[in-house]
């Protein structure tokens, strides 16, 4: 199970992203993250797969455990080690690599096993007519089921996925969708990035959602779907039931997002 | 001028190779990769003349059994101060932009030049090269040993580091070059790979040295104007594209071919004299020009792939 406990991260000693955000993703279990840009959800992720270095971001205060242990200073290498892997934001392949080389790019943490790659292919039967073609010329469907295959050949027990519904069709979404299904069923407990809420809580068995750094709320997804604010302000549902439009200022419970840099 | 094209070219190749590995693997562009040249030459020329490491232990060994185990020892001290000089002066650099990071190495030129030269002093050290002048006889050229070892070499290395990258290391390695943070994320050790790419790299400079400061020139050893010469190698990488094995050699033969033969022309007609003697050691430089201007990333670079 991972488990983020109070955690604060700071970018460049001085701007504080999180806020003391403290998480469960128990094992087997799709657990869904939601907020707009800017909450620090990426931030979360590069905390929990140890990525903070490079951006200049310091966990100043909490920590993440994973199955009991302390792994808030573990090297990123060591955490996938240890099953925590991720895909990332806007995808990242390899684009001057071939589809198979990316594979074995992932996969080099577990060494080079051949049925691991062909379980990753029997996941995503497209990408292996393509597996000798240049990554980069994949479409962005085909790049997202490559970036998730690529880190399904770390063979992880915690999938981390940020943003995987980015920049694609509603249809492809649901594709991904239901990928994310599938792996969560052959035994992987999901970390959910999305913005795309709908999408998220569809598949999740738990939620929560951020903003500015911290959870403001999180429970079943039926709960959140039903929740009045999420409706409006995730799901641009509702919030018309009175006949026009509402002023924010009536309906929200916990602190609107206030952020008045662009 | 075949001679001079082979041995030339051989040396071009070679420093291009081990500056595409380090480029490849870490995507650092590695100014210093000249003055490691003469640094691993001026090791061997330690070893095999000056301290006799480990020949003084070797009783009456052969000659050429002396040499090759001494230059065995400098290769891998080569090898050490490559993994030492990533880990002080590159590390701290991991994740900052492909500028920084060639700056940084700029820097690192100027410093191994300054340290080595101060070592050297102002005489050419010699290698003890036991080669001697024996020559191939095909008929109809001669060409020296020496020569011949040294394309063989350059061949050996070159498709033996080609199969490397095509591996499962070598397969990190480009991932961590492509995107070091997207390749961390995979759990690639990039401070690891970073390691291998210098070491070999520096070891890969260090052949290329001893080739540089015993064969083509005819040079009596390692001095202080090595480094320099090797600073020619950049248009042979440059032809080549910065990222491909193939196209290093490729490069390396075709600028050693271009120097050698307006070599010879200009030494053929005086009437092009006005050039000036040496005009040979522009060329590469000028071919360097038109490269990147025509064609910039090289004949066997990769292209950028951008998604439109």
């Amino acid at each position: 199970m991972l488990a983020v406990e109070n955690l604060e991260v700071v970018y460049n000693d001085v701007v504080l992203v999180l806020r003391g955000i403290s998480l469960e993703v128990p094992d087997g279990s799709v657990v869904a993250l939601l907020g707009a840009n800017g909450a620090g959800k990426t931030t979360t992720l590069r905390a929990i797969t140890g990525l903070l270095d490079i951006h200049e971001g310091e966990v100043t205060k909490g920590r993440v455990t994973w199955n009991g242990e302390n792994i808030t200073d573990l090297d990123p290498s060591r955490r996938v080690g240890l099953g925590i892997s991720q895909v990332m934001e806007t995808r990242r392949i390899f684009g001057e690599m071939t589809v198979d080389e990316n594979l074995t790019a992932g996969g080099y943490v577990r060494g080079g096993d051949t049925v691991i790659r062909d379980k990753v292919y029997s996941l995503f039967p497209q990408l292996e007519e393509r597996r000798r073609s240049v990554a980069g010329y994949l479409s962005g469907g085909e790049q997202q089921m490559l970036a998730i295959g690529r880190a399904m050949m770390q063979q992880p027990d915690l999938l981390i996925l940020d943003e995987p519904s980015l920049g694609l069709a509603p249809r492809l979404v649901q594709e991904v969708r239901d990928i994310i299904a599938e792996i969560n069923e052959q035994g992987t407990s999901v970390l959910l990035i999305e913005q795309n809420a709908m999408m998220a809580l569809s598949i999740a068995h738990h939620g929560y959602i951020m903003e500015t750094g911290k959870l403001v709320m999180d429970g079943k997804p039926e709960k959140l779907l039903a929740d009045d604010d999420v409706r409006e302000f995730y799901l641009g549902i509702g919030g018309e039931g009175d006949g026009g439009r509402r002023s924010f200022r009536d309906v929200k419970h916990y602190k609107r997002r206030k952020r008045w840099l662009s | 001028m075949l001679v001079d094209w082979l041995s030339l070219g051989s040396i071009y190749a070679l420093l291009a190779v081990g500056f595409v590995i380090i480029f490849k693997s870490t995507q650092v562009l590695n100014f210093a990769h000249g003055a490691l040249a003469a640094l691993g030459a001026f090791l061997v020329a330690s070893m095999a003349t000056i301290l006799q490491i480990p020949g003084r232990w070797m009783g009456s060994a052969p000659v050429w059994l002396k040499w090759t185990s001494s230059a065995l020892v400098a290769l891998a001290a080569a090898a050490l101060i490559g993994l030492i000089l990533e880990r002080l002066f590159i590390r701290p650099m991991l994740g900052e932009g492909l500028f920084s990071v060639a700056i940084v190495t700029l820097g690192l030129d100027i410093v191994i030049r300054t340290v080595s030269n101060d070592f050297m002093g102002t005489n050419p050290r010699p290698l003890g090269f036991p080669g001697g002048t024996a020559s191939l006889d095909l008929g109809w050229v001669v060409i020296p040993w020496n020569v011949v070892v040294s394309v063989i070499v350059t061949l050996v290395a070159v498709v033996l580091i080609a199969t490397f990258f095509l591996s499962r290391t070598g397969v990190a390695m480009r991932a961590t070059a492509f995107d070091q943070e997207a390749a961390r994320a995979q759990g690639i050790n990039v401070g690891r790979i970073f390691s291998l790419a210098w070491a070999i790299g520096s070891v890969m400079a260090a052949v290329a040295g001893i080739f540089l400061s015993v064969f083509p020139r005819r040079s009596t050893g390692v001095d202080t104007a090595t480094a320099f010469l090797a600073f020619a190698a950049f248009p042979a990488i440059i032809l080549g594209g910065l990222d491909s094995i193939v196209g290093a050699v490729v490069g390396g033969y075709a600028i050693g071919l271009a120097q050698a033969a307006v070599t010879e022309f200009l030494s053929n007609n005086p009437s092009f004299a006005f050039l000036g003697s040496g005009f040979g050691g522009v060329v590469p430089y000028v071919l360097m020009l038109l490269v990147l201007l025509i064609k910039p990333y090289g004949l066997f670079g990769t292209e950028e792939i951008r998604r439109v």
